[in-house]
C-alpha cells in the first residue's frame, strides 16, 4: 500500500502539465479578462476624475453619471428606451424585408445587379445624418421619417451580405439542381438561402447596431422621446452625467440586440458557425 | 432497347467558350461512343475538356458543334435518368446524411415520402455507411463525404454514372479503399459509367475502356481497352501486361502534356 503510493506520488507529479506563462493564463479567460480591463479603465477613470476636479460638463466621475440615472424615474427611462427600440427594430424588419428580394434579385440576374447595384451605393454613398431633416419635414413627426431613416442606414449591409451569400453556392450544388430540372424557387429556398446563412448573419449582426444608430439620429433631429431625444435635451442643459447614462443606456442596448441576433443564429442555426478552434 | 446499344455517343462535337481573351476551344472533334454498362475513364492533363464531356452528357450545356446523344436521343436537357459524382462532395452542411441522400427528391418534388426513405437507407447501405443517418457532413471523413455523395447520385436509380474525378481531392489510401468500393458496387448493379480522372492506376483498375484525351484543345488521341478481365483486386494491377499497359498510357499523357 505504502510503496504503491510511493510510486503512484511521482507519477502524478510528472504528469501534471507544466504551469503555463501568466499572459497564457490569461488568454484561456475570455470573460474575466474584457472584465477585468473594463473594472481597472472605471477605478483610473473615476480617480482622475476626483483627483484633477475634472468639471463633470467636461468628463464626469463614473459615480456621478450612476447618479444620472436618477434624474429621471423608471417609467421615464421605459418609455424612452422603448421609442429607440420601437424605431430601431421596425427599421430593421423593413430593411430584412426590402433587402431579401433584392438581394435573390441581385444575386439571380446579371442584368438587373448592373442596374440596380450603382444605385444602392449611390443611397449607401447620401449622409443619412444629412438627409434626416429633409426626410422629416416630407414625411412629418411621427414613427414613419424614423423608420426610414433607421432603413436607410441599415439596409445596405444586409443587401450585400445577402447577395455575397446567395452567390457562394459551389456552382456543383446548382449543377445538380439544374440536373435534377428543379423549380427554380426551390433553387433559392433549399441551396441558396441555407448557404447563405452565415453571410446574412453577419449582416444582420452589422445592421441591428446601425439600426440603433439609425433611431438615435432621427431622434436627434425631430423627436420628444427616445434616448436619442433625452441625450441631446440633456446635453442642452448641460446635464452631462444624465447624458452619460443615457449613452450607457444605448450601449446596453446595441448590445443586448446584437446578442440576440448571436443567440438565434446558435439556436436556430448552430451548423451555421464557424468552427471552434481545437 | 436492343437498336439502341450505346448509352452515350458524341458525334464530332466541339465546344468553344467566349472568354476575356477571346474564343476558347475546350474540345474539337470529339468522336466517342459508350456502350451500355460499360465503365469507361476519360483520362487527360488538367484543362483538356473532360469535364465538359461530362456536363454535356449531363445536358448541362449544349455543344457547339455535332451532337451528343443519350440512349439514341440528342441530349437537350438534363436528363432523369443520369446520376452526377463531382470532385468535392459538396453534400449540404446542414442537412442529415440521409436526408443529402433524400435531397434528389426534396429537391425535384419538394417532398419524401416513405418510399424515398427506403431507397435512401438502401443506397446508404450498399457505400457502406448504415449507422451514419444522422450524422453531418462535418462529423464525417473526407471519403465518407464523397461515399455520401455517390450514395446522392445512385439514389435516383440512374443508368448512367457520370463521375468528375470524385476521388481526387481524396488522401492516397482512401482513394484506392473508394475505388475498390465503386467497383463492387458497379458490380452488383452495372450502369454505364463515365469516370473522370487523371490518374493513370484508377483509370486502369476500374474502367473497360480507357480514353486519352489531349491538352486544349480537348481531342481523343487515344482509345483502348484495358487487358484485364473482371472481377479485379490489387493483384491484378501487378500482372506485366497491366504494367505495360499503364507505362504505355504514361507516354501518351506525358507526351501530349504541353511543358511549361
Amino acid at each position: 500500500m505504502t510503496t504503491s503510493a510511493d510510486i503512484a506520488a511521482p507519477e502524478a507529479q510528472r504528469t501534471r502539465p507544466p504551469r503555463l506563462p501568466l499572459g497564457d493564463r490569461l488568454i484561456a479567460m475570455p470573460v474575466a479578462l474584457p472584465l477585468l480591463t473594463f473594472a481597472t479603465i472605471l477605478i483610473v477613470w473615476e480617480a482622475a476624475a476626483r483627483l484633477f476636479a475634472i468639471p463633470s460638463f467636461i468628463l464626469p466621475a463614473p459615480t456621478r453619471i450612476l447618479q444620472g440615472f436618477g434624474a429621471v424615474d423608471v417609467g421615464r427611462w421605459v418609455e424612452h428606451v422603448w421609442a429607440t427600440l420601437r424605431v430601431a427594430l421596425i427599421g430593421y424588419g423593413v430593411a430584412i424585408a426590402v433587402s431579401l428580394p433584392i438581394a435573390v434579385g441581385l444575386a439571380k440576374s446579371r442584368l438587373l445587379s448592373r442596374a440596380l447595384y450603382p444605385l444602392l451605393v449611390v443611397i449607401q454613398s447620401v449622409p443619412v445624418v444629412a438627409v434626416a431633416p429633409i426626410i422629416i419635414v416630407v414625411l412629418g413627426t411621427d414613427d414613419a421619417p424614423r423608420v426610414v431613416i433607421t432603413f436607410m442606414i441599415a439596409f445596405f449591409p444586409l443587401v450585400v451580405s445577402m447577395t455575397t451569400g446567395l452567390m457562394a453556392t459551389p456552382p456543383e450544388l446548382i449543377e445538380l439542381s439544374r440536373s435534377l430540372r428543379a423549380p427554380q424557387h426551390r433553387e433559392i429556398s433549399q441551396i441558396r438561402l441555407p448557404y447563405a446563412v452565415p453571410y446574412i448573419f453577419s449582416g444582420l449582426k452589422i445592421s441591428i447596431t446601425l439600426a440603433v444608430i439609425g433611431a438615435v439620429v432621427s431622434e436627434f433631429v425631430a423627436a420628444d422621446v427616445g434616448i436619442g431625444y433625452f441625450i441631446q435635451f440633456s446635453t442642452s442643459m448641460f446635464k452631462l452625467p444624465q447624458a452619460w447614462a443615457g449613452l450607457v443606456i444605448l450601449v446596453a442596448l446595441s448590445l443586448s440586440l446584437f446578442q440576440l441576433v448571436s443567440l438565434a443564429q446558435r439556436l436556430l442555426f448552430p451548423w451555421s458557425l464557424p468552427k471552434a478552434r481545437t | 432497347m436492343a437498336l439502341v446499344k450505346d448509352a452515350i455517343s458524341f458525334n464530332g462535337v466541339g465546344q468553344t467558350f467566349a472568354t476575356e481573351s477571346g474564343p476558347l476551344t475546350a474540345l474539337d472533334g470529339v468522336d466517342l461512343t459508350i456502350a451500355q454498362h460499360q465503365f469507361v475513364a476519360v483520362l487527360g492533363p488538367s484543362g483538356c475538356g473532360k469535364s465538359t464531356l461530362l456536363r454535356l452528357t449531363a445536358g448541362l450545356m449544349a455543344a457547339t458543334s455535332g451532337t451528343v446523344s443519350v440512349h439514341g436521343l440528342p441530349v437537350t436537357a438534363p436528363r432523369d435518368d443520369v446520376g452526377i459524382v463531382f470532385q468535392q462532395a459538396t453534400l449540404l452542411p446542414w442537412a442529415t446524411v440521409a436526408d443529402n441522400v433524400t435531397f434528389p427528391a426534396r429537391h425535384k418534388r419538394g417532398r419524401v415520402d416513405d418510399k424515398d426513405r427506403a431507397r435512401a437507407a438502401e443506397v446508404i447501405a450498399a457505400v457502406g455507411l448504415s449507422g451514419f443517418e444522422k450524422r453531418l457532413p462535418s462529423e464525417l471523413s473526407g471519403g465518407m463525404q464523397q461515399r455520401v455523395g455517390i450514395a446522392r447520385a445512385l439514389f435516383l436509380n440512374p443508368d448512367i454514372l457520370l463521375m468528375d474525378e470524385p476521388f481526387s481531392a481524396l488522401d492516397a489510401l482512401t482513394r484506392d479503399a473508394m475505388g475498390y468500393e465503386l467497383l463492387k458496387l458497379w458490380q452488383a448493379s452495372p450502369k454505364t459509367v463515365m469516370f473522370i480522372t487523371h490518374s493513370i492506376p484508377e483509370a486502369v483498375l476500374l474502367a473497360d475502356r480507357v480514353v486519352v484525351m489531349s491538352a486544349r484543345p480537348g481531342r481523343i488521341i487515344a482509345d483502348l481497352e484495358v487487358p484485364l478481365g473482371r472481377p479485379r483486386d490489387e493483384a491484378s494491377l501487378r500482372a506485366p501486361e497491366v504494367q505495360d499497359f499503364a507505362a504505355h498510357l504514361r507516354e501518351l499523357l506525358i507526351a501530349k502534356e504541353p511543358v511549361l
